[in-house]
């Protein structure tokens, strides 16, 4: 029998998938379409302590296997996460929820987490300083030590629930700013936010995207994911929650090979809104095929 | 919404660059006239959102124009070939607001949807009046189509070639009920103009990720707070909308 329960710092998930903050809004769209207490949790859409409407339109554009949002943060505010969307998703969702976290200041994270951490559905908060959508936020954070450390130290000191520090691939070298946040007392990883990109429209000669550039996600980055995950493995003892590109159980195992202990799936949702669930119910057949009886058992297996 | 496979069953050119496929498959998710489906075309990661022209229990008819490489794929494919496609998508027109005489305003490859809205119209025993707004003569589709139906249409040209000369506002009947729109934005603002003292439906265009509401990629400011095209619209009522006028 296939073990597919994980561990993330104390929150035990039946199974390691995750669909990722941003594809799966806060969750009822696709509770219409299939019991989501399939899943091992899920990442709330990024959320911030103000009400956003986000970036001017178009904000998508596709890729060779993959495409570009620059939707930036859209979400209610805190607030009105907390009073309506929360209270909404608990008719249909019975098990813990992450909490994502975005920010323009390290005091606004730290307000936006405080509020957060009452609420007995979040099992844990994924703090997002690394959204390539916004200006003069998050991913300035996220491309600094020093910006992570803060946020990181700030978060932490306004909460009792595990903090997971989502960190940007846009960097040169991803180890010394999973290090920081590591040093500042995050309990975990997540990796990867999306690539910066960009498309130009042959009709206008000008980027498709209103803001020019986005976030690059889909199954084109999963080896860029992977390499990522396989370095903050090595150099840093935290959990991991791997993300990008996943779109298959096979996709899955890799990532978890390469360190992950939980798996996020983001961009294989907005294609086909059933991925999640058919990665779940695959799972086994693929742990079957490889000899893996437990996927505790593979988390890092090739280091 | 449904996800399905479609065989194609009719794939003919309308115009230069329109084309109307008639799709077979399981129809039971749409519910109005005004919907969209999200088509996955074999090599490209993102589904295409296309409006519904018509649909009944077994088929369902599409009417799109090609803009890039995915609909230039699409072009290519013929009869038997299948799609798999998302269904019920979208908030369509509503029907009862319509009155006795209500006004139909379609834009190029906005004229679709509005296919099966005069339809639904008609068999309701409403009288639409249906403005059809092309550039020129060889851009012209489904004039003849609605007028079988049993709609008055007026087909207006930007070049005079065919039909009123100018854009649909130069075609605006004296007396309406309501109206429904569907085409370009700078179209659509100068009708909300035209049409400030009665009531109204309008459909929005927007490039989309998911087309289910999931991604927020899609968004529309409204008067009542951000929207989503793909699942609060595409079909607004027009007073809702933000107009810099």
């Amino acid at each position: 029998m296939a073990d597919l329960k994980v561990t993330l710092s104390g929150l035990e998930l039946d199974n390691p998938i995750i669909p990722a903050s941003g594809t799966f809004g806060y969750g009822y769209e696709f509770a219409e379409l299939y019991d989501i207490n399939v899943l091992g949790s899920f990442s709330f859409k990024g959320t911030t302590l103000e009400p956003r409407f986000g970036n001017p339109t178009p904000r998508i554009a596709e890729t060779p296997s993959g495409m570009i949002n620059a939707v930036g943060m859209q979400n209610p505010g805190i607030d009105r996460v907390i009073t309506e969307e929360l209270p909404r998703l608990k008719r249909c969702f019975h098990k813990k929820v992450i909490a994502n976290i975005g920010g323009f200041s390290v005091d606004e994270y730290a307000e936006c987490c405080a509020h957060i951490d009452k609420e007995d559905q979040v099992g844990l908060i994924e703090v997002n300083v690394s959204c390539p959508n916004v200006h003069n936020g998050c991913m300035s954070f996220g491309t600094d030590p020093l910006g992570i450390s803060a946020v990181t130290k700030a978060v932490k000191a306004v909460t009792s629930k595990p903090v997971y520090v989502k960190l940007s691939p846009n960097v040169t070298d991803i180890v010394p700013l999973a290090a920081a946040a590591a040093e500042a007392g995050a309990d975990g990883i997540s990796l990867i936010n999306t690539l910066l990109g960009m498309r130009i429209d042959l009709r206008t000669k000008k980027p498709v995207i209103a803001n020019k550039m986005g976030g690059f996600s889909g199954s084109a980055i999963l080896p860029v994911a992977l390499r990522m995950v396989y370095q903050v493995y090595e150099a840093v003892k935290l959990p991991i929650i791997g993300m990008g590109g996943v779109s298959t159980a096979r996709d899955v195992v890799e990532m978890m090979l390469a360190g992950a202990t939980a798996v996020e799936v983001g961009a294989a949702n907005l294609v086909d809104p059933w991925a999640c669930p058919k990665i779940i119910a695959d799972l086994p057949g693929v742990m079957a095929q490889y000899g893996i009886t437990s996927l505790k058992d593979i988390i890092g297996g090739a280091h | 919404m449904k996800q399905g496979i479609y065989t194609i069953v009719e794939h003919t050119p309308l115009t230069r660059d329109v084309y109307r496929m008639v799709l077979s498959g399981d129809t039971s998710a749409m519910t109005m006239p005004g919907q969209f489906m999200e088509i996955s075309l074999p090599g490209f990661f993102l589904r295409r959102p296309i409006s519904i022209c018509d649909y009944d229990e077994k088929t369902v008819t599409i009417i799109y124009k090609v803009v890039g490489q995915g609909t230039d794929a699409m072009a290519r494919m013929k009869k038997g070939e299948t799609l798999d496609a998302l269904t019920g998508l979208g908030h369509g027109f509503d029907v009862e607001k319509s009155g006795d005489e209500p006004l139909l305003v379609g834009g190029g490859v906005g004229v679709p949807p509005l296919y099966n809205l005069a339809k639904t119209l008609l068999a309701a025993g409403r009288k639409p009046t249906v403005i059809l707004g092309f550039n020129k003569a060889d851009e012209i589709f489904y004039a003849r189509e609605f007028e079988a139906l049993g709609a008055r249409v007026i087909v207006t040209t930007v070049d005079g070639s065919v039909g009123v000369k100018g854009f649909v506002t130069n075609a605006l009947p004296e007396r309406f009920s309501y109206v429904y729109s569907c085409g370009p934005m700078p179209m659509l603002r100068a009708l909300y103009r035209a049409t400030q003292g009665s009531g109204g439906q309008f459909s929005l265009e927007e490039r989309m990720g998911c087309g289910f509401g999931a991604c927020m990629g899609c968004s529309v400011m409204t008067k009542e707070g951000g929207r989503r095209v793909c699942k609060d619209g595409p079909v607004f009522d027009k007073e809702v909308l933000e107009w810099q006028i």
